[in-house]
């Protein structure tokens, strides 16, 4: 099993830190994962975007031209990157801030509402898993309990108390995502 | 007990150097590897090994601070991007001439000039012939993995004592900046002065009655005398060339064609070989780890296998000199390669192998 993932959005969402618990999550359970950035000048309200790799064999480049799912967090990356899934692939995305919804009709594509559930909640940091959620609703490539020991291994110790608040949103995630095409 | 991490290849050897029971780190922060120094600064070793971490005012100061921790026979480092190194040039020269070990890592930006921050491998030639003036050689490790970011600054350091050298880990931006699951080699102690003055004789650590005193120059204005210690440095890289060639090969055993490639374009190049291979193109990699001793045996034994050569590497080209040198003539060679910080994608690769290689 190889999944790559690219994960691409505004600074400032958690997209960059999303990636690296998906990564941790894949080495709880023993699997080979990479995690790339791009690292441009990015800033708060610039884009971002990272390449995760997670695979039971030796994971070759870091860097790809094509995945098998896409996670969109904004307009500027719909239009970069809806046309690198794969054919039969996946496309997830938060419709806050689209203006041009996903045109292709050969990958599957879901919906989640990340922004609006997450300012519901009262707490928009959470943002970031609750797509995590979403995802692995989707996929459940890594199971959640692997995903909590990954959350414990990416955040300082100092953050801990704050775990159950992340996975009750990763929950609401699962719980929200809505089948948009399937093919 | 291994100890496995998620780490950025920066991070993995700022923890590496402290883990080689490394004496001290000097650098001065330029992306894509400001992460060493602040991974350094966040560790504190000077509160557990008591490995002195310090920003200096400019590149020229640290590498000329790592000048003086390495006469006194002391386990120390640098690292910067391409434009710092270019700053440190200089300083890398006097080592070599001078027969100091230290360590120095270069992860490799866009140039020329201020370029990019993006990655390249546009230093092969800087890293590999020269980069600072004179007769001399660096051995050059190219890592392919956050692993190896690890890994090498040991290794570095161990080739460095060994032959009196500066070693220079030429590493990129994806390498730098990506994260990898690590396992870590166990923490060293650092040397003891009684263990420094065992390993390293010639190193200015105070003269005692026995013997002369000790000299770290690389000034001689006797050209007789300059003359022999130029011999004897020749001397070092020819044993160098026969003792420390090291290189991967992947898929070469079947292989009618092959990619040339190290660093971050190697990986790039693996999936490029699934790719070619599903399509029945019997590809194969070599991948140099040492850029200097370069692997030059086994591209010449390769050529009577192969119908052709494609280099990839980002740059205009500068590894293929090595590489046609290697095969003198035996088979066709042709470069592949994006510049300006822009990285080749495995399928502009096989393209790039369809059109310069087979078809052409």
């Amino acid at each position: 099993m190889t999944e790559e993932i690219i994960i691409a959005g505004f600074g400032g969402q958690g997209v960059l830190s999303m990636g690296k618990i998906l990564a941790y999550s894949g080495i709880m359970q023993d699997q080979e994962v990479s995690w790339m950035p791009s690292y441009g000048p990015e800033m708060r309200g610039g884009t971002a975007n990272v390449t995760v790799i997670l695979s039971d064999s030796r994971v070759s480049s870091p860097i790809l031209n094509e995945f098998d799912t896409a996670i969109i967090l904004n307009q500027q990356s719909m239009d970069k990157f809806e046309s690198t899934v794969k054919k039969g692939g996946i496309l997830l995305y938060d419709s806050n801030g689209i203006t041009r919804h996903p045109q292709r009709k050969d990958i599957t594509i879901y919906r989640i509402e990340a922004a609006a559930k997450a300012s519901e909640t009262g707490n928009t940091k959470v943002f970031n898993m609750i797509v995590l959620g979403a995802y692995l609703k989707i996929k459940p490539i890594v199971k959640l309990e692997n995903v909590i020991k990954g959350l414990k291994k990416s955040l300082p110790e100092r953050y801990h108390n704050l775990i159950p608040q992340n996975e009750q949103a990763i929950q609401l995630g699962m719980d929200n995502v809505k089948l948009i095409q399937k093919v | 007990m291994k100890e496995l991490r998620l780490m950025k290849g920066n991070e993995a050897i700022a923890e590496a150097f402290i883990r080689a029971g490394a004496d001290g780190y000097f650098g001065y922060p330029i992306t894509p590897q400001s992460e060493v120094l602040e991974y350094l600064m966040a560790q504190k070793p000077y509160e557990t090994t008591g490995m002195v971490v310090l920003q200096a005012e400019s590149e020229v100061a640290a590498i000329n601070m790592v000048y003086g921790g390495a006469g006194c026979g002391k386990k120390v480092v640098t690292s910067s991007s391409s434009p710092g190194i270019s700053l440190k040039a200089e300083g890398i020269s006097y080592m070599a001439g001078a027969e100091l070990p230290c360590l120095v890592v270069n992860v490799v930006r866009g140039g020329p000039g201020l370029g990019t921050i993006q990655p390249s491998q546009g230093d092969y030639f800087q890293s590999t012939k020269g980069g600072g003036h004179g007769d001399y050689k660096l051995i050059v490790l190219a890592p392919a993995s956050v692993q190896e970011m690890a890994d090498f600054a040991k290794l570095g350091f161990e080739l460095a004592f060994k032959y009196r050298t500066p070693v220079m880990i030429q590493s990129d931006g994806v390498i730098g900046q990506m994260m990898e699951k690590v396992e870590l080699f166990e923490q060293m102690p650092r040397w003891t002065n009684e263990e420094i003055k065992k390993i390293s004789p010639w190193a200015t650590v105070g003269k005692t009655p026995d013997r002369e005193r000790n000299i770290i120059t690389s000034l001689d204005l006797d050209p007789a005398r300059q003359e022999r210690h130029v011999y004897k440095l020749g001397a070092k890289y020819k044993e160098i060339e026969e003792n420390e060639v090291r290189f991967e090969k992947i898929q070469c055993d079947d292989a009618e064609y092959i990619f040339v490639a190290y660093g971050s374009s190697a990986r790039i190049c693996q999936k490029s070989i699934e790719i070619a291979r599903a399509k029945g193109i019997k590809v194969g990699l070599l991948r140099p780890i040492t850029l200097f001793p370069f692997p030059k045996k086994v591209l010449n034994k390769l050529a009577d296998q192969v119908k052709g050569m494609l280099t990839v590497e980002m740059s205009l080209g500068q590894m293929i000199e090595d590489v046609q040198l290697a095969v003198n003539g035996k088979v066709k060679v042709e470069h592949y390669g994006r510049v300006g910080g822009m990285i080749p994608s495995p399928d502009e690769i096989v393209a790039a192998l369809e059109q310069k290689i087979i078809g052409g």
